[in-house]
């Protein structure tokens, strides 16, 4: 499955992850704490310029992903007008913007290796207390595997329905969806089982 | 254990898939993502602890970069924009369901099934997405609630749905639905 890291290599993907992390972690407690127009307008600028840095595809990748929150935006800035704020309006859409962008230059710059790595590392004290931690990991790894190979099942199943009837597929396709689901998990379990257990 | 293992990821990816299968669910003609229904069967199924950690190991992946949200969203800009209360509050209301369903033993399945969708999927959801969303947005909890409050008829809808949905399960696999073990 592909995940949402950018291929465009930027010189951030080499950095550690926590520090990626620990940066983001503080950089949001500030744009939560500064309530100045001026500032939240310069912290949206700078932003801007890390997302160009690496280049217009980045850029254009980035600004791409925050498409999703337009409504939020109108929304925002409407009801602001109405209500005659207009500036705390302004300040609560940039902060809004600011703040996804951020979050998602940490998720564009950084692999999923890394970020398990970063789950390995928080999960350190259940290891300490004795607690395995290797079922986690098992299963983090099963959801990638297994997320396809069902979103193609449950295709088939919608498939199948369109060759018997000529109305659309309903809720009652999810039935079988999930049966399915089930079934394969106990095989996985039995195989996991077979092949000296976890 | 692995049996549990099992379950709990082939869930998780269960609730990646249904927001992956685009006009699965399509109750006369209006378009629902089933993502929520997912986290609903989570705790109706699985019960509180498994369910919950379905969910959980799901807005995990999610947070580590993985497109697994409805439309193929992820990664950490989700937990900074303002619907990020919903998607903290998903593997708490996977629990509170599963929690509801193991307390309801004496109600037949379909309709346990359906109470402990609506407390958890509804009830607790949209507590957490409420307050989320004030936060995020600086609002009130009315203002909230006049945006937010347009999509709880698309989520009761969902709510008979899981307990239609888990009652055919404790049918058709009555071994695998382990909040009525």
């Amino acid at each position: 499955m592909i995940s949402l890291t950018s291929p465009v290599e930027t010189r951030a993907h080499g950095w550690p992850a926590g520090v990626k992390l620990a940066l983001l972690c503080a950089a949001t407690v500030v744009l939560f704490a500064v309530q100045d127009l001026a500032l939240h307008a310069g912290f949206l600028l700078v932003t801007t310029l890390l997302y160009a840095l690496p280049g217009l595809a980045f850029l254009r990748a980035g600004a791409g992903r925050l498409w999703v929150l337009w409504p939020f935006v109108v929304l925002i800035l409407l009801w602001h007008l109405l209500t005659g704020d207009g500036p705390a309006g302004l300040l609560i859409v940039l902060r809004m913007i600011t703040a996804v962008a951020l979050a998602n230059l940490v998720t564009m710059t950084t692999g999923l290796t890394d970020m398990m790595g970063v789950v390995r590392w928080l999960t350190t004290p259940l290891r300490w207390m004795g607690i395995g931690t290797q079922g986690i990991e098992l299963a983090m790894a099963l959801v990638i595997r297994f997320t396809p190979v069902l979103a193609a099942k449950g295709q088939a199943l919608v498939l199948a329905w369109r060759a018997r009837s000529v109305r659309r597929p309903g809720w009652r396709v999810i039935v079988p969806f999930a049966v399915t689901a089930i079934d394969d998990a106990e095989h996985v379990a039995e195989a996991l089982r077979a092949r000296g257990g976890i | 254990m692995e049996r549990s293992v099992a379950l709990v990821a082939v869930f998780a990816a269960l609730i990646a898939a249904l927001g992956l299968v685009p006009n699965l669910m399509l109750a006369s003609g209006v378009p629902i993502t089933a993502q929520s229904l997912g986290v609903m069967l989570c705790g109706t199924v699985l019960g509180a602890k498994r369910g919950g950690m379905a969910v959980l190991l799901f807005v995990v992946l999610v947070a580590l970069g993985l497109p697994l949200l409805a439309g193929g969203r992820g990664g950490l800009g989700v937990f900074a924009s303002p619907t990020v209360g919903f998607i903290i509050g998903f593997p708490i209301a996977a629990f509170t369901a599963g929690f509801v369903m193991e307390q309801t033993r004496n109600l037949p399945v379909g309709w346990a099934a359906g109470i402990a969708a609506a407390i958890g999927g509804i009830l607790v959801l949209y507590s957490f997405g409420m307050i989320g969303f004030m936060m995020m947005l600086q609002k009130s909890f009315a203002e909230a609630f006049v945006v937010l409050g347009w999509y709880i008829p698309g989520d009761v809808i969902k709510v008979v749905l899981a307990g239609l949905i888990t009652a055919a399960l404790a049918r058709a696999r009555p071994a695998s639905v382990l909040s009525r073990l």
